[in-house]
């Protein structure tokens, strides 16, 4: 869902930057308090899988491919405002680097598939958390659902952007069919990746994983009421 | 039952990231994304202008490289706004 220059007008193009800026000085301060020397590491790698992921385009439809969007993997996985950082980076590298994504539209890009891919994803995630057992095993199953809905939102930011600034007038009902449909396929391919990614960590590690660690907390209470019983 | 360690958790994670990049890369799809794909069904297409990447496009290398540069941005961002231990809890 790479934006390129061109697609936007100018005063869009920068509104979405100061945004993205914003965001990502919030994520900064916000940061601080998910990542210590244990789990510091682990932002450095959620980033790189997420790049490397992206690279890796799967057919949706005839003619049409996706790519790992990410945002809610990072959260569920370092934490909502260190993904942002994760994806930030990402996305700074595929611009610069790679031409992936146009340098105009590198806050659309931030805001589009970091921002609401993260908050979007976290805060299914968090729903889901809250309604479902407290169990291990629904980390990564809840994740996934996170993931499925945050590429559909992200593809419907984008034709809200548009309606905004879009540089070719186009009838905006059928963009939104065409972008929220293709998308949701694509959805599909993001949430069977981030359930085998947290999936993967939970079951090795679920210390290491930001979204499990309530789930964690709660069976320590119970381990300790069951002691003192 | 034994913990696995953070390490070998971290070097897992580093290789599956490498090989994605270096590897698995190659078998991508090359049809046009989502986006892509919408843009030139709706005529929106040829408004789209590029840039020149430094490291040109991607491939094996270059994605391998872009792995260890975000590794290492990300990785040393996390590093910088880290909690740092309160001194009595150190080692």
């Amino acid at each position: 869902m790479h934006v390129p220059d061109g697609f936007l007008d100018a005063p869009t193009s920068v509104a979405t930057g100061v945004v993205a800026a914003a965001a990502v000085g919030v994520a900064l301060r916000g940061a601080r308090r998910e990542l210590d020397d244990r789990t510091a590491p682990l932002a450095g790698l959620v980033s790189a899988f997420v790049f490397a992921a992206q690279m890796l385009n799967f057919p949706v439809a005839s003619g049409t491919s996706g790519h790992l969007l990410g945002g809610a993997l990072a959260a569920v996985l370092v934490g909502p405002y260190t993904g942002l950082l994760c994806m930030a980076t990402v996305f700074i590298v595929q611009c610069l680097l790679f031409a992936d994504g146009g340098i105009t539209a590198l806050g659309t890009n931030i805001d589009l598939m970091g921002l609401v891919t993260v908050v979007v994803g976290w805060t299914v995630f968090k729903a889901l958390q809250a309604v479902l057992p407290k169990r291990l095993s629904m980390v990564a199953p809840s994740a996934a659902v996170a993931a499925l809905v945050s590429v559909p939102v992200a593809a419907s930011a984008f034709v809200l952007l548009y309606a905004v600034g879009g540089t070719v007038d186009i009838p905006l009902g059928s963009l939104t069919t065409a972008m929220v449909g293709v998308h949701v396929l694509i959805g599909i391919g993001e949430s069977v990746i981030t359930f085998l990614a947290v999936a993967s960590i939970v079951a090795v590690r679920p210390d290491l994983v930001h979204g499990a660690r309530p789930v964690l907390e709660k069976r320590e209470l119970v381990l300790h009421h069951e002691v003192a019983a | 039952m034994r913990r696995t360690s953070t390490k070998v958790v971290a070097a897992a994670a580093l290789l599956v990231a490498l090989v994605l990049a270096g590897v698995v890369s190659r078998f991508a799809d090359h049809d046009p994304d989502g986006l892509t794909k919408v843009s030139q069904e709706h005529g929106f297409a040829h408004k789209a202008t590029t840039h020149r990447g430094l490291l040109g496009g991607y491939g094996s290398l270059t994605g391998v490289v872009g792995v260890v540069v975000v590794l290492g941005l990300a990785g040393g961002l996390a590093f910088a706004v880290r909690r740092r231990r309160p001194d009595d809890e150190r080692p």
